[in-house]
């Protein structure tokens, strides 16, 4: 099998090669949009960096008059948007889809368009956000956006709907990516590496990407349903009409805390991945590490409510968030102790990604530790919402994020770039960062015990902070220092680095074991992993997969494949064929924004048009996706062979589904937990009028809603025994229809004015949903009618009508549970 | 953060410089932590170069012991104790028993208190409390979030438009207090600060009786 690299990279290379110029705006490749993602991301960095630098120069004297009120709560608002939106995740999301392939032993993510469309949505929200900031009419009720404050009654200016739906737009890139992550991880590793052969960094964005699946749909009904009361007049938080102000409180941190682990897994990760390189022995502790990053994942969507500690909560529920706030202490302890004995057993040695570590650690156990303080409720009730928190909390983001970011930054630069790092500048650097961040913040834990509450645009001589302030903006300027000489270093290290063989640091992880700077094509064959893939030796095994001595050392067909495995035992079970470069996703990116922007300015016909035109963008551009005939088993190298993607038993896309149907489930949960919780805590119900459809309307839907699964088993059926889909289409496109339009007259016949109550606001919210999703249904019949009639479904290429079952019977399942929660809550009242 | 009490604890917003038994509990609570915190962090900075300069000491304990010991048990020592102090404290500064209510009544970008015990005087941006003797305080909002907040007395709640929320203060001494709008409330929100006077428990009737209509409301710097 062994073949010339040279000849064996120039083919691959031209199969897998991005157009230069214009071109690259069709790239889809994970190496080039990974790397857009950390470059975007970088780039809000600083000018979230500029905005708290403003913050500091106000607060540097008392009385300042630098900044008004106006400016002032623009700034800081946008200062922690940008930070949490438009950095940190987008951050993490650009370095998982960067590595996780070259780490995992695959030539690319399940699905490279996805991606793309994922970077234009955050890169598009973004520019609407930072549009906001340099037209004056930035968000400015802070990051959390607590209503009433947010509400059209007092934000009467279009500051928060850039908010709401500028933030949902980049979340709709979130949502994209952490199912392409979980389904890579899941399906497209190296043949061999079972789950418990991975390398932990797999782990952690595993967890963090299912996090992401059912963290953020909370957040984005939440911003739904305000940006509704917004534009349209729905009650669902106005304590007048029936709704609760808490309520949004509870959607925002039911996502908000989550979000803090979110951003802090994969950082943790890298350094899991790390550390052993520079002990120079394996990380010890692997399975204790894997449990204590699952059960960090579930103890953080049980402890939302610490954020909200002076809002006013039973006791008994108090004491509850309390302890299990405290108990976060226990899962994050052990991977710390994981690093300090794998040090222990090792022989550390000293570099640069070392001294991050080292700063990581003194910064986030101090974070962690004011944490706990702040989990103890009466301390809680004191430091909230004071200066306190605002250093608690940048010493954990900072400290679990940053700082091991930038360790990851220094020990990955070569890998992307090719050369060695130089460390004149990066020692200076460290210590500018390190001295600056305490300088800031330790004291500002000292203002906030003072008394200053956060928020503020001034304080007055008499308060007692002055000297606090000044030295924490004295140590914000050293920061930002710090950072430039950062990027400088960077700079520089590409610049006049050295180039190196291979592995430089003697890692044992296969992303080493590719050429560097990585190829678009990643691996030119792919390697069996037989050990845990935290042990290997790049360095040998490098040369043999360049030889194109692994799995899939071929260029045919012109087509870019790569393995798809078992999800749990890793054993090859069939050959993925990935899109080429496609103008596509900056297509559908652009039309999406559209729809925002109509939004966004209120043309709401313009935006259903374009809602409806992007449907029909993602329809049409699905029809000659796959394979237009059956192909059967094909070699994938060593003997193996197997069915292409579009023939297997377990493609990527079926799983892809389930994970959107999770989060798309987790939506309608939160929307049922936002109707009891109004009914049992707002005040002003029972509401003054309820709805009375009778039972022949919501029967009718219930039938249309069925007809969707039936519908769908007719169709699957009619192809397997070698017929046609028709019939079973058919079906499907009658009910979707049916109870599309009878949803429409049992909204407007039998609901009362949605406007009235937060009663009529949430069951028209579920009625909506369900209506929503039947339509989407309606796209999958579509799809399915084109694709059939395109050759591109036979009865060993089944999958479309897989999908299209798996959808309907979630639609029907989820649209009777919403209209049975319509129908039957005033019978509970 | 040694030297940090050089710079002092004192300040009319201190939360370390208590002016009442509720406040007085958490500052104990406070300090207790902070200095935890403190030793907690310097033991594991130590415990990192010990491992880093060190390994072959450090490596004579296990890998597993590092991790059940580090992980588990250490967690174990501190957090229980932790968690039924803080219960045992926030039990104490829970309402009760019945005592006398002043209403506190939040609104873009002042306050208003109201006496119910007393005819229903009310104040604006003042607020009158007897010495040594608790108080609970009815906390609402008339149009966002707000949170009432007396730094030397006790923690804050929010005020949440269509909620009430109860606070128990309890002050010492008569004497002046300053309290403030701890949630961002928009554009006045840094200025949205009121006066609390605090007086000896005969006084406190008269004082309130005199405030007969409610008062303009105060210029502030």
């Amino acid at each position: 099998m062994s073949q010339d690299p040279i000849r064996l990279h120039k083919a691959l290379s031209r199969i897998w090669a991005t157009a230069p110029g214009f071109g690259r705006a069709a790239a889809v490749n994970h190496s080039i949009v990974g790397m857009r993602f950390m470059i975007t991301a970088a780039f809000f960095f600083a000018v979230g960096g500029m905005l708290a630098m403003l913050i500091r120069a106000q607060l540097a004297t008392p009385q300042s008059a630098f900044i008004g009120p106006e400016i002032y709560n623009q700034i800081f608002t946008m200062h922690g948007t940008i930070m949490m939106f438009l950095f940190a995740i987008p951050m993490l999301e650009g370095l998982a889809i960067y590595m996780l392939p070259k780490l995992l032993g695959a030539r690319d993510l399940a699905f490279p368009r996805l991606s793309a469309y994922g970077y234009w949505c955050y890169l598009f929200g973004g520019l609407i956000l930072l549009g906001a900031l340099f037209a004056g009419v930035a968000p400015d009720s802070g990051w959390f956006m607590y209503t009433p404050l947010s509400s059209s009654t007092y934000s009467p200016g279009i500051n928060a709907d850039v908010w709401l739906l500028g933030v949902t737009f980049v979340e709709i890139s979130a949502m994209t990516l952490a199912v392409e992550l979980v389904v890579s991880i899941l399906k497209l590793r190296a043949p061999g590496m079972t789950l418990s052969r991975m390398p932990i960094f797999g782990w952690y964005i595993l967890v963090t990407a299912l996090m992401m699946v059912v963290g953020f749909p909370p957040l984005i009904l939440g911003s739904i349903l305000l940006e509704m009361e917004r534009a349209f007049d729905l009650p669902f938080f106005d304590p007048n009409r029936g709704g609760d102000p808490l309520l949004w409180a509870h959607l925002f941190w039911l996502f908000g805390h989550p979000e803090v682990y979110i951003i802090f897994l994969p950082a943790a990760g890298a350094l899991s991945t790390i550390i052993p390189v520079f002990a120079q022995r394996p990380l010890v502790g692997y399975n204790a590490v894997v449990i204590a990053i699952i059960v960090l994942g579930f103890l953080s969507f049980l402890i939302w409510a610490h954020h909200m500690f002076t809002v006013g909560i039973p006791h008994l529920s108090l004491a509850f968030f309390s302890f299990g706030s405290a108990l976060v202490a226990v899962p994050t302890a052990v991977q710390i102790f994981a690093w300090l004995a794998t040090l222990a057993h090792g022989r550390p040695r000293w570099d640069v990604p070392m001294l991050y570590i080292a700063g990581f650690l003194v910064i986030f156990v101090l974070g962690g530790l004011t944490g706990v303080m702040l989990a103890i409720v009466p301390f809680n009730w004191q430091v909230h919402d004071t200066h306190f928190v605002v250093a608690h909390f940048h010493y954990v983001l900072v400290g679990g994020f940053v700082f091991p970011m930038l360790a990851a930054l220094y020990y990955w630069l070569p890998q992307v770039t090719g050369k060695l790092p130089m460390h004149r500048l990066s020692v200076p650097a460290f210590w500018l960062l390190f001295i600056g961040f305490n300088l800031t913040f330790l004291v500002m834990h000292w203002t906030g015990l003072l008394g200053m509450p956060r928020r503020v645009y001034t304080f007055l001589p008499d308060d007692g902070w002055t000297w606090l302030n000044l030295t924490s903006s004295i140590g914000g300027f050293l920061l930002t220092m710090g950072f430039a000489l950062v990027a400088m270093d960077v700079f520089l290290q590409r610049k006049l680095g050295k180039a190196f063989r291979r592995d430089p640091w003697q890692a044992a992880t296969l992303e080493w074991a590719m050429p560097t700077p990585a190829t678009p094509y990643g691996f030119a064959s792919l390697p069996r992993v037989e050990m845990r893939a935290d042990r290997l030796s790049p360095r040998e095994i490098g040369p043999e997969l360049a030889a194109g001595r692994g799995y899939l050392g071929h260029a045919r067909n012109g087509w870019q494949e790569t393995l798809g495995v078992h999800r749990v035992t890793g054993e090859p079970d069939q050959i993925i064929i990935l899109p080429r470069p496609t103008f596509l996703p900056l297509w559908t990116g652009l039309s999406t924004l559209v729809v925002v922007l109509a939004m966004l300015f209120k043309l709401y016909p313009l935006a259903l048009a374009a809602a409806i035109f992007t449907a029909g963008l993602l329809v049409w551009s699905g029809r000659d996706a796959g394979q237009p005939r059956d192909h059967g088993l094909m070699p994938a190298g060593h003997g193996l062979d197997l069915p292409l993607h579009t023939e297997a038993a377990d493609p990527p896309p079926l799983l892809a589904l389930a994970f959107a149907l999770l989060a798309t489930g987790t939506i309608l949960a939160s929307l049922l937990f936002g109707v009891v919780y109004l009914w049992l805590n707002a005040p002003n119900w029972p509401p003054p009028e309820v709805m009375a459809p009778g039972l022949v309307l919501p029967a009718f839907i219930a039938l249309g809603l069925v007809a969707g699964p039936v519908g769908a088993r007719l169709a699957r059926g009619g192809v397997a025994r070698g017929g046609t889909p028709w019939l079973g289409l058919g079906v499907q496109a009658l009910g979707s229809v049916a109870a599309m339009v009878l949803l429409v007259l049992l909204i407007q016949d039998a609901l009362p004015d949605p406007r009235a109550h937060a009663y009529a606001a949430t069951s028209f919210a579920l009625l909506g949903y369900a209506w929503l999703h039947v339509g989407i249904a309606l796209l999958f019949v579509i799809s399915n009618a084109q694709r059939w009639a395109g050759g591109y479904i036979s009865p060993r290429r089944i999958l479309d009508l897989r999908l299209t079952r798996l959808w309907q019977d979630y639609v029907a399942g989820a649209g009777l549970v919403a209209l049975a929660v319509a129908m039957g809550l005033p019978a509970l009242l | 953060m040694a030297a940090l009490p050089l710079l002092g604890c004192a300040g009319e917003l201190s939360v370390l410089q208590p002016a009442g038994p509720i406040a007085g509990s958490i500052a104990t609570l406070s300090w207790v932590m902070m200095i935890g915190s403190l030793f907690l962090t310097a033991l594991m900075t130590a415990i990192f170069f010990f491992v880093v300069w060190w390994p072959r000491r450090a490596a004579r304990i296990s890998a597993r012991a590092w991790i059940i010991g580090g992980g588990l048990i250490l967690p174990g020592l501190v957090l229980p104790p932790l968690v039924v102090a803080a219960v045992v404290v926030g039990e104490r500064m829970m309402p009760h028993d019945p005592v006398p209510r002043i209403e506190a009544h939040a609104q873009q970008f002042f306050w208003t208190f109201r006496y119910p015990d007393h005819g229903g005087a009310e104040t604006r941006d003042l607020l009158h409390l007897p010495a040594g003797q608790p108080v609970d305080i009815h906390i609402t909002a008339e149009d966002v979030m707000h949170a009432f907040w007396v730094p030397r007395l006790a923690g804050k709640l929010d005020a949440v438009p269509g909620h009430t929320n109860v606070l128990r203060l309890q002050a010492d001494t008569p004497g002046r207090l300053e309290g403030l709008c701890a949630e961002f409330c928009g554009l006045g929100h840094s200025h949205m600060r009121f006066e609390v006077r605090v007086h000896a428990p005969d006084e406190f009737a008269s004082a309130v009786a005199a405030e007969t209509t409610p008062s303009a409301p105060e210029a502030r710097p």
